[in-house]
């Protein structure tokens, strides 16, 4: 067996190991911490081995599994594009072991189950790591149920919350509904290929329609569970009722994955371009980059707000996605390949600020017990280093340099500039919209981090457990503080990191990339030096220098700084409740977007004589898109509940009567 | 690239350090003037920053390390920026390290610690500014981007000084695309850099404060950063507007009297564009906060439809 994918096999052992292991916790506590969560992290790291020894040497290694069927076998297959997300899950899944050591160690005496805590933990890890690696439909839907049904019961996982059952049970729901749209997507294309592994579905030729079919399901499928609007509504639900390491790795890592299935699916096993393949993608990605943004920043729950933030980068990666479509489809493959790298480097940059970020919201709920941003604040002060990496994380997350937001943003920017070279006014005008699209989203992610960061870590405590707040354990800060500096590298360090991935676009499109790293690591030159360069290294270093040379002039070492009250124009010294609240500090873009929300808002008048304002913004989705089809399911259900009259007699007649008709369609 | 090009860029950058004051000076002499007033020289701001080096830097109780951070920061990132834009001559090395989307990250993130900062301290005023200045930017940026980009997409390229030499070179400039992104861009200047009738710089009236909210706290030597940052950022807007929209007379070689030149001709154009804001914001007064969000969809507006009536019409014509 090939050193890359034994590698991968390796690390699906240790997964499932710390499964194993921690079935044992009940009796032993300790065990989940001492030994399960390290088989955790180790896992994670050997997945980052495998698939970056995949992604350097560029070849493809297969196998084939003793499990399965007699007569369907499973395959496993470590290309390059497995080996990016494998890096991608290994990475994170490694920070969040580190993590975890600290985090889990909060369970251990309360009343939580710690074997399931890690048992599925572990199986969640294997599941994900399965889906990456397998080559035929069959495995990739048996280990895509493990992944969706192991997250399920993490979700659960504080079940004595009636609001947490609820969001599991959504969770479920949805997953089975999306699973059985890509099962059926992959019963269009098995029925055109001579069986289900993906060898034989790629050498299959299908008709533009039925392809058109097949890219429904896989899109309808793969963006439900990645999230995308107006499917989203339950995401905001499920992810903030994990435990936050377990929020971590579904925002950061699952959402990828289904990010994976999409391009496996449409990129490379359908192997056809439509440009009203890439107008859908497109549209559906630019509204959910803008609504998800605009309602992260009416959340006022951390991890909520988080996982809205997850919807809008998804839909940064969807329009990175839609334009590679877009131009594959009119025959610019090197736009397409630029447009497709941008999509994947946002979902690694993705997954290592959301990782910062939830990993942060943990510390603060392990800490303080709270996930209210209005009653959080000041929080820089108690607990600096996680404050510090919270702060990269909110830079990177809105887009500015020199972090890796930035990068794969402009990169996307770049590929939609080059519209021009499109045949159509219609397509060149969408992807102008588009672009208009992506650059609002950006600036409102910086609104919307600046509000987190300014409430939570800024200002006064509005709490006393935030007053009181500890600083983290060591572990925890060394699992963000590693995804951070992360963030940092891939933000420093681009044109490196992307002609890593460069074997990714030539694997899966045929074309890569071979202006882009042309330059030296200096230049990240997508297209060609005049069209557009961009040297991350140097901005960072000058703005380094210009800094340190600045506080060197004029801070003359840490001089002391002589303290006084707050001016505040000269009133009565400020109070932590004078301070702007979250939602005070989104009122003004809620009356812009207003019309996007479903905003109740009410004064009542109490018998005291006080004044009560509530305020309730509310996701549209739901009454749009999600309570209709919720309604037309239970009329239908009401419908046929007439067949119910609860004699056995006419069950039987109707059974027969089934069978009758489904010999008539046979024969 | 070679040295001299380096330097050039390095002296456009300190160009830029150095000019930034004058043009407020400029502003405000102009307009103390239309109001019959002599007002002070225009060389006033250059000593108000001496002095505020020269004053004790004072903190709240409250404050934490980044108040202290975010001045330098502030003020590193917004030169960065426009040490990108050409001033003087276009043979200009740092085109190529920051195009026009890096310019705009740099100045997002000057933004960024700027909202921080007003909201370090946990005031009430603080807050309110940087929740202003959020709306504010998230409006304006892309419409900056959209206007920029018109031009971009009409040089096939994303480097200011690509951009600046396609516009010297083209013959027909009364393109629909082009007089809407130079519309789009004049009313996102004006908000950006905080002037009549979005934000009023001089004003202290607690209510109406955007940008003064924010740097409340300040003093010393971090209040003439935060300043003089200020006066770098409406700097960088004229030049963008100036060189960008209108290039002519800037220096193309690099020997000296293009170079001087080209210093002379975009003095001189930045003066005319700080009377002409002088004039506007003698003229107009300053509107409801909730007004300006109108105003900015305005930008918006016209520069969105700059960019599709460039794809629409003048692609492939």
């Amino acid at each position: 067996m090939p050193t890359a994918l034994s590698c991968a096999g390796f690390a699906i052992g240790l997964a499932l190991l710390s499964a194993v292991v921690s079935l044992f916790s009940a009796r032993m506590p300790r065990l989940l911490r001492v030994l399960a969560t390290p088989l955790f992290s180790l896992a994670g790291l050997a997945a980052l081995t495998a698939g970056l020894i995949a992604l350097v040497n560029g070849d493809v290694a297969t196998a084939e599994l003793p499990l399965g069927l007699p007569w369907l076998p499973w395959q496993v297959r470590l290309d390059a594009l497995s080996g990016f997300f494998l890096s991608v899950i290994g990475v994170v899944s490694f920070a969040v072991g580190i993590y975890a050591l600290g985090y889990v160690r909060g369970f251990e005496h309360g009343r939580d189950s710690l074997p399931a805590l890690g048992g599925f933990t572990g199986l969640f890890l294997t599941g994900m790591l399965l889906v990456v690696l397998a080559d035929d439909a069959f495995l990739f839907m048996v280990a895509w149920e493990l992944m969706s049904l192991s997250s399920y019961f993490l979700v659960a996982f504080h079940h004595d919350h009636p609001a947490n059952r609820r969001a599991a049970f959504l969770y479920l729901l949805m997953a089975h509904i999306g699973g059985l749209a890509i099962l059926l997507g992959f019963g269009v294309l098995a029925s055109f290929g001579d069986g289900f592994a993906f060898d034989a579905i790629r050498a299959a030729e299908l008709s533009p329609g039925w392809a058109s079919v097949a890219f429904a399901l896989a899109f309808f499928g793969f963006g439900l569970k990645a999230g995308l609007v107006p499917l989203h509504a339950w995401l905001p639900e499920a992810h903030p009722a994990a435990p936050s390491h377990i929020s971590a790795l579904m925002s950061g890592v699952m959402l990828k994955v289904a990010v994976y299935g999409f391009i496996r699916v449409v990129f490379d096993l359908v192997g056809q371009y439509h440009w009203h393949w890439g107008v859908a993608v497109l549209a559906i990605g630019s509204l959910s980059a803008l609504l998800g943004v605009l309602y992260a920043l009416m959340q006022h729950d951390l991890k909520r707000l988080l996982a809205y933030s997850s919807v809008e980068n998804i839909g940064i990666i969807f329009i990175g996605l839609g334009l590679a479509l877009l131009f594959m489809a009119t025959g610019n493959e090197v736009l397409g390949a630029v447009a497709f790298v941008a999509a994947l480097y946002h979902s690694l940059n993705h997954a290592l600020f959301k990782g910062v970020l939830f990993m942060g919201a943990g510390t603060i709920l392990h800490a303080t017990n709270e996930h209210d941003l209005e009653k959080m604040g000041g929080l820089l002060r108690r607990m600096p280093w996680t404050g510090l990496f919270f702060l990269v994380g909110c830079i990177a997350i809105s887009g500015l340099p020199p972090f890796n937001g930035f990068v794969s943003e402009w990169l996307t920017f770049q590929a939609a500039l080059q519209a021009w070279q499109l045949e159509s006014g219609v397509l060149r005008s969408l992807v102008a919209i588009a672009a208009a699209m992506l650059a609002l989203t950006g600036a409102l992610a910086a609104a919307c981090f600046v509000r987190v960061y300014g409430v939570a870590f800024l200002g006064q405590a509005r709490s006393r457990p935030v007053r009181r707040a500890r600083p983290a354990p060591l572990s925890m800060r060394v699992g963000q503080g590693l995804l951070a500096l992360l963030c940092l590298l891939l933000g420093v360090l681009p044109t490196t990191f992307i002609g890593m991935l460069n074997a990714v676009p030539q694997q899966v499109l045929g074309h890569g990339l071979s202006q882009t790293t042309a330059h030296g690591w200096l230049w990240l030159t997508p297209i060609s030096p005049r069209v557009a360069s961009y040297s991350a290294p140097l901005v960072a270093v000058a703005l380094f220098v210009t800094l340190a040379l600045g506080l060197w002039l004029l801070g003359r070492g840490i001089r002391r700084v002589r303290r006084c009250d707050a001016w505040d124009c000269g009133f009565a010294p400020p109070n932590p409740a004078m301070q702007y609240t979250a939602t005070a500090f989104a009122q003004p873009i809620r009356r812009v977007f207003g019309l996007l929300f479903h905003i109740d808002e009410s004064v009542e008048w109490q018998p005291d004589g006080q004044r009560r304002h509530r305020l309730q913004v509310s996701d549209r989705a739901w009454e749009l898109f999600y309570l209709p089809v919720m309604r037309v399911v239970e009329n239908a259900a009401r419908q046929v509940t007439r067949l119910q009259s609860g004699s056995v007699r006419v069950y039987l007649g109707w059974s027969l009567a089934t069978l009758l008709v489904l010999l008539w369609i046979i024969a | 690239m070679t040295l001299a090009a380096w330097g050039l860029a390095l002296l456009q950058a300190l160009l830029y350090v150095a000019l930034a004051p004058l043009l407020a000076g400029w502003i405000r002499k102009v307009k103390a003037r239309l109001q019959n007033r002599r007002g002070a020289r225009i060389w006033q701001p250059y000593r108000d920053i001496y002095k505020l080096f020269g004053k004790e830097a004072r903190m709240a109780h409250t404050a934490s390390l980044l108040f202290r951070a975010a001045p330098y920061i502030v003020f590193t990132a917004t030169w960065l920026a426009a040490a990108a834009v050409p001033l003087i001559a276009t043979g200009l090395p740092t085109a190529a390290i920051a195009d026009v989307i890096v310019i705009a990250g740099l100045l997002a993130l000057a933004r960024f610690f700027l909202a921080l900062a007003g909201m370090d301290v946990g005031t009430a005023f603080g807050g309110m500014g940087a929740s202003r200045e959020m709306l504010v930017s998230a409006l304006a940026e892309p419409a900056m981007l959209m206007a920029v980009f018109t031009l971009a997409m009409t040089a096939h390229s994303t480097n200011l000084v690509s951009v600046v030499d396609h516009q010297l070179a083209s013959v027909d400039l009364l393109r629909p695309s082009y007089l809407f992104a130079l519309a789009g861009l004049v009313l996102v200047a004006i908000a950006e850099s905080g002037r009549i009738p979005v934000d009023n710089p001089e004003t202290h009236l607690e209510l109406t404060m955007i940008h003064e909210a924010m740097i409340l706290e300040y003093s010393g030597r971090h209040l003439a950063l935060m300043e003089w940052a200020a006066q770098l950022k409406l700097l960088l807007y004229g030049t963008l507007l100036a060189n960008v929209f209108f290039p002519w007379g800037i220096a193309q070689a690099a020997d000296v009297g293009a170079l001087v030149l080209g210093l002379a001709v975009v003095i001189a154009k930045l003066a005319l564009l700080g009377a002409a804001l002088a004039v506007s914001e003698t003229v107009l007064a300053k509107m409801r906060v909730f007004r300006v969000p109108a105003f900015l969809n305005l930008a918006l507006l016209l520069a969105l439809l700059g960019l599709l009536s460039h794809v629409i019409l003048e692609v492939g014509v």
